[in-house]
């Protein structure tokens, strides 16, 4: 089971002729995802390392291949039109690894995915795994283990930590997500959140936050109403310094400032379990197992 | 990015946002000029990417040209937080009736812009949005539709009673709405919007933030950034396209990834070290940026000792190992470096680093009880 991507993904890998894209299309066919096509609008007729068909669109794609899901490599400036591209083909989960898209871009991108129906992830993530089953987007498949540990987390490269702690200890993980660090993302905290509650083969959360904005303190307060599963949280940012906010309106709307203490509090009066330092994910989540 | 007050002015104003005239002058005889030319009482606004310049002493009114040279000679040059002042405005001082708030801002929550106003505008905003919340409005905008011209009038209604401020504040936000979004900002704000005893409805102060992700289909707006006016360390940072900020420890790190950076920073803290700087090598990390985050951050006296901190993904570790002896053979490194790195290309990254004689550690924790003990000893 798990959740998002599973044995039924059938990916589609836009950009997948590009630097990246060929690079990580290269490493999810080698962990076993089922790479069902790329698209390089020009380059459709193509076959990627003799295997892969190459499409000029994501509808041509869908209509040969039956391809379910999607995760975009092509450039910032770019990366909208493909997510439009995507969830117009009728493609249900769309993961964009791109980094610096304009958020004035997604402001219309979203509610466009929301109308079709469709599950962005990203921007500007590592997208997700689900270990042994199918790798979309980045997370290096070698730190990771099946097992019954869901992850959600904000950053990359802290997730890649977490995980290698958890796997070295033998605990693994149903699925792992990384949302994104963008102000504007498809999926939050909240909606993965939902997921693993629901999902019967995970047992225990891990939720990785970071400073600013409210969207931890949000994820408290659900876990506090909905989720009756154990949840383990961390908060990166603790010595960041403070004051680097945007003009007064910023002040204003966030009525606070983002800051790690509110969130650690948060997490406290939720009943998560919280970690001092990364390597305090193995003693928190094997107490909860 | 931020940009002046004098350039999100010409913003507004190409707009169509009523504004008095002014210029923007970088030595005292310019702003005499300017002076003379606006004729009256001036204001003298020192143009730095900080909050607070009035309350620093960097905002002050002169009578007559002579005194607007003179004022303008003690702001250029002096230090707002930390930033030097390179240029000043200077604008007519009004003659104000009221003052209102009108804020622009990308929000998170509901994935829009959002306005915020206030008839009680000024510097003490933040404290109005505290103590009396039922003083503001906040109005998310659909993005798709626009600002609605009811939505407009609803704002402009909150600020005023007379019919014509209303007309003329609803005209405003319309204007500052697509401001906002022909240039990707982020924040957009007028604090105050003034009327004036003879009924008009003015800008007098313009603030703008820029989506850094606009910048590359926008080099119009690139240009308007204006690096005299921020950190150097954190300008040459950015260049080689690394993320540092600086701060006042002595440990220097090199991390990759912004969330394992910060995770970094706090473990120096935990383990009883102060940081001294956030910096993220990003990504896919050529050797080259390993070097320019190593000159970065050793031309900071206070720095006893480094840390690296890398964990490979896209990030290969042989391409940070062979940043790490690049470096050292173009300049010398005097205080001692720590390095953890596991992951993507680990065995050829060791191999590099035992090369010349140094030692890769593989654990996190470890790595950092040794660079806090390390900058402990040289302190």
């Amino acid at each position: 089971m798990s959740v998002f991507a599973d044995h039924a993904t059938r990916l589609v890998v836009q950009g997948i002729t590009g630097r990246d894209g060929s690079f990580h299309a290269r490493q999810m066919v080698e962990y076993g995802t089922n790479v069902v096509a790329g698209v390089t609008p020009g380059k459709g007729g193509l076959r990627f390392d003799d295997r892969v068909p190459v499409y000029n669109t994501v509808a041509e794609a869908v209509r040969d291949t039956g391809a379910n899901a999607s995760v975009i490599y092509v450039p910032p400036a770019g990366a909208a039109g493909a997510i439009y591209e995507a969830a117009d083909a009728g493609i249900r989960l769309i993961v964009c690894i791109t980094e610096g898209v304009p958020v004035m871009d997604m402001t219309r991108v979203l509610p466009f995915v929301r109308a079709r129906g469709a599950r962005l992830i990203g921007p500007n993530c590592p997208g997700l795994i689900t270990p042994g089953e199918a790798k979309v987007g980045i997370i290096p498949g070698n730190i990771c283990a099946p097992g019954r540990v869901g992850i959600v987390s904000r950053s990359g490269t802290l997730t890649y930590e977490i995980v290698n702690h958890l796997t070295r200890a033998g605990i693994g993980q149903s699925t792992c997500v990384g949302i994104g660090g963008d102000p504007l993302i498809g999926t939050n905290f909240i909606d993965v959140l939902q997921a693993f509650q629901d999902d019967p083969d995970t047992d225990v959360i891990v939720l990785m936050g970071e400073i600013g904005g409210t969207d931890e303190q949000k994820a408290a307060e659900f876990v506090q109403q909905n989720v009756t599963k154990p949840v383990v949280g961390f908060i990166a940012g603790q010595t960041a310094p403070k004051g680097r906010r945007m003009g007064h309106a910023g002040a204003i709307i966030s009525g606070s400032s983002g800051t790690a203490e509110e969130k650690l509090a948060a997490f406290a009066a939720a009943g998560f379990g919280i970690m001092k330092r990364p390597v305090d994910v193995v003693e928190l989540v094997q107490a909860r197992l | 990015m931020n940009i002046h007050e004098y350039q999100a002015r010409a913003l507004l104003k190409a707009a169509g946002v009523p504004m008095f005239d002014g210029d923007v002058a970088s030595t005292p005889t310019e702003a005499e000029a300017i002076a003379r030319r606006l004729g009256g009482t001036v204001v003298v606004k020192a143009q730095v990417h900080t909050g607070g310049r009035g309350k620093a002493g960097g905002v002050k009114l002169a009578a007559n040209p002579a005194e607007a040279a003179d004022v303008a000679s003690r702001i250029l040059g002096m230090t707002i937080n930390g930033l030097t002042v390179h240029k000043v405005l200077v604008v007519p001082a009004a003659d104000i009736a009221t003052e209102a708030y009108v804020g622009l801002i990308m929000d998170r929550e509901t994935q829009r812009p959002v306005f915020m106003v206030s008839p009680a505008g000024g510097i003490d905003i933040e404290e109005v949005a505290a103590t009396s919340p039922e003083k503001i409005l906040r109005l998310p905008v659909d993005p798709v539709y626009g600002l609605l011209p009811h939505q407009a009038y609803t704002l402009a209604f909150f600020l005023y009673r007379e019919f014509a401020h209303v007309k003329a504040a609803a005209r405003i936000v319309e204007q500052l709405y697509r401001v906002f979004t022909e240039n990707g900002a982020s924040l957009a704000e007028i604090n105050p919007l003034v009327t004036t005893p003879d009924g008009r409805v003015i800008a007098l102060d313009a603030k703008l933030t820029v989506d850094d992700n606009e910048l590359d289909r926008r080099p119009d707006l690139a240009l308007l950034r204006d690096e005299s006016a921020e950190n150097p360390a954190e300008v040459t940072a950015r260049r080689a396209n690394l993320t540092f900020i600086k701060l006042d420890g002595n440990v220097g790190c090199v991390v990759n990834g912004a969330g394992l950076a910060m995770a970094t920073m706090d473990l120096v803290k935990y383990y009883g070290g102060e940081p001294a700087n956030f910096l993220d090598i990003g990504g896919s990390s050529s050797p080259d940026k390993v070097v320019s985050a190593l000159r970065i951050i050793t031309a900071d006296a206070r720095v006893k000792a480094i840390l690296f901190n890398i964990f490979g993904g896209i990030t290969r570790t042989d391409d940070v190992a062979n940043g790490i002896r690049t470096a050292l053979a173009q300049f010398p490194v005097k205080v001692p470096i720590v390095v953890r790195l596991t992951g993507t290309n680990e065995a050829e990254a060791v191999q590099i680093l035992t090369g010349i004689g140094m030692t890769a550690l593989n654990d996190m924790d470890e790595a950092v009880r040794q660079v806090v003990a390390a900058a402990k000893e040289a302190a």
